[in-house]
């Protein structure tokens, strides 16, 4: 099927992404899978099926899912008070959500351990008036993923609900919507496919974390060392076989985790006629 | 249901959108509130549905005060300019909204909603669009679709804000007639929004004209036609001549037969078909010449100039059978008379 574009090119462009991927994603990940090779099956299920790499596979993608769950509601809020509402002060709290994305990781982590740590601001006040501990544990890791993951759903959200046709609210209200209805049947499910990509980007984005959650996790095996430590703790053994191995299991469990997510958004989409 | 409206006055910041509006709808009527663009009129409509709210002032639905109800209290159809349709629900799920959001006790059973949106697509005539989503829709679709959800809900009045505004003039002159039959059919009090005093004369019951967010003139289109109470009205609706007595203007209404003994104003508005024209015998009977003529379909309007002096001109307007029988041509001397003129101070 040949359609006429007012831009041609389909050609060089294709290429070009084709190229530019394969140089900079594929080739880069596919040496991971030929040193993998270089293992029998049977090291694989050794390396994989060992307690500590389990756990450690279960408090990545738990604190990663819970973290990106949390993220999205309250990025969801502050990208609806950022859109809807003006208030003094806007522009500098606007400034504030990239912090996030510029910010070393280790920064954040170190900053984070110092006030949530037994004596640090937070954390002793947590610990007095709930005992909960959050340095040190799968929780702590979580809160540094939230900090991590804000930006991606906020920018995400944020200029969906800009375009959103706000007379639509008004009509659901002059049909006598209650203003929950408005918002449940009418705004959110239009923001709600925007919302799904912001909660997979903080996802993705919480898995392979690494830098900010080493220093807050405390790293305890089978408790809170995640994933990427790990494939760190292997190659400071000169163990490479198995660091790859983690690796390549963590990118296809990712890959697949993601793919999911972008399926149900497709079916999302469908559903509401937007594709 | 009739509409009562005291006193209503809105500002936005310095601005006054509207002031002292009072305005009395009977039941069961078609009302167009007609004027130019920022004359209130959108802000008026939009208050009586409870989407902004007056400064001051109260709004009256038969008699009982509904000021300060919410919008979805008020029973109300609106029907929006760019219509506003669910962008995530099929044209079904649309119209079938209104009954769906009623509180648990009130709301039919699944199948007398179904039953209820294909009567009213039926009604629009799209019922064999019911599985589509908006946007695969064209612009008078739309339209029909926003009025048939409107409808759903059986609103005490039904208000529209500038309905045809967005669709091609075809489909516009279509819609027209259908909203005024529907309107017959159902006889649900209905007030819309225009810029477009044809619009307005075609389909309303009844004008209201507003500019700078008062109202000028409010009754049935053809009075308003053939009694404009002021100069505003009389130019914005239709078209007109207009000659200032004071200045040259004069020697045209002179010419047009019109003696000024006594002069009832300080402007003179003369429609276009109220000025018969003349093949004039001489030369030197009339300084007036037909500069050029358009064909309009059913008339012809014919651009009149006087050789020296003003450089007005002054249109007429005559059936293409009359344009005919004169013989005219371009740069033909003629004879006007004026047969009607509204006078202004």
């Amino acid at each position: 099927m040949r359609q006429s574009h007012v831009i041609q090119g389909f050609a060089p462009t294709l290429g070009l992404t084709v190229v530019y991927l394969s140089l900079v994603v594929l080739i880069p990940l596919s040496t991971l899978v030929v040193k993998s090779w270089q293992l029998s099956f049977d090291d694989y299920l050794k390396v994989i099926g060992s307690e500590r790499v389990l756990a450690s596979f279960r408090v990545s993608f738990v604190t990663s899912l819970v973290a990106a769950t949390i993220t999205s509601f309250f990025g969801f809020i502050i990208a609806w008070v950022l859109v809807r509402y003006p208030f003094p002060g806007k522009r500098f709290l606007d400034a504030l959500i990239d912090l996030p994305f510029a910010l070393p990781t280790a920064v954040a982590g170190i900053v984070l351990a110092t006030i949530y740590q037994p004596n640090g601001i937070f954390g002793e006040f947590l610990q007095n008036a709930l005992d909960l501990k959050v340095a040190y544990t799968p929780l702590g890791i979580v809160v540094a993923l939230i900090f991590i993951g804000i930006p991606f759903v906020v920018r995400t959200v944020e200029p969906v609900l800009q375009e959103f046709d706000t007379t639509m609210e008004e009509a659901a209200s002059s049909l006598g919507a209650s203003r929950w209805q408005v918002f449940s049947k009418v705004v959110f499910p239009n923001i709600f496919p925007a919302l799904l990509t912001g909660f997979a980007l903080s996802f993705a984005r919480g898995i392979g974390e690494y830098g900010s959650v080493i220093f807050i996790a405390g790293n305890l095996p089978y408790v809170s060392e995640v994933v990427p430590l790990l494939i760190i703790t292997k190659l400071e053994q000169y163990d490479y076989g198995g660091a790859t191995v983690i690796a390549l299991t963590m990118l296809v469990a990712s890959f697949l985790l993601l793919f999911l997510i972008n399926l149900l958004q497709l079916w999302v989409r469908r559903r509401s006629g937007q594709v | 249901m009739s509409i009562l409206l005291k006193q209503i006055s809105k500002k936005f910041g310095q601005f006054s959108a509207l002031q002292d509006i009072n305005l009395e709808i009977p039941e069961g009527e078609l009302v167009a509130l007609l004027g130019p663009s920022g004359c209130g009129k959108t802000t008026l409509l939009r208050i009586i549905a409870g989407l902004e709210s007056a400064d001051s002032g109260q709004v009256q639905l038969n008699g009982q005060d509904i000021t300060h109800q919410h919008v979805s209290n008020r029973g109300i159809g609106f029907v929006f300019q760019h219509y506003a349709l669910f962008r995530h629900m099929t044209v079904f799920d649309n119209v079938a909204f209104g009954l769906r959001v009623k509180p648990k006790k009130q709301r039919p059973d699944e199948a007398t909603i179904a039953k209820k949106v294909h009567a009213l697509l039926d009604l629009v005539q799209l019922d064999w669009l019911h599985d589509r989503f908006p946007d695969q829709l064209s612009g008078g679709q739309r339209q029909r679709i926003a009025l048939a959800r409107a409808l759903a809900v059986e609103p005490s009045i039904l208000l529209l804000d500038e309905p045809f505004g967005a669709l091609d003039a075809s489909v516009r002159k279509d819609l027209r007639l259908w909203l005024r039959h529907l309107h017959q059919e159902l006889h649900v009090t209905s007030i819309f929004v225009t810029h477009d005093q044809e619009e307005a004369m075609e389909v309303a019951s009844q004008v209201v004209v507003l500019n700078h967010g008062k109202i000028e003139q409010q009754g049935i289109p053809s009075d308003i036609y053939d009694h404009p109470v002021s100069e505003f009205v009389s130019r914005f609706i239709g078209q007109t001549n207009v000659f200032h007595v004071e200045k040259e203007d004069s020697q045209w209404l002179e010419h047009g037969g019109i003696i000024f003994d006594d002069p009832q104003g300080l402007v003179a508005h003369v429609r276009p078909h109220d000025i018969q024209i003349e093949k004039a015998e001489t030369v030197e009977q009339s300084p007036i010449i037909l500069k050029d003529w358009q064909h309009l379909g059913a008339t012809i309007r014919l651009e009149l100039s006087k050789i020296a002096g003003s450089e007005n001109i002054v249109y007429a307007q005559m059936p293409n059978e009359q344009f005919k029988n004169l013989n005219l041509t371009k740069g033909d001397h003629v004879l006007l008379q004026i047969k009607q003129a509204h006078w202004f101070n």
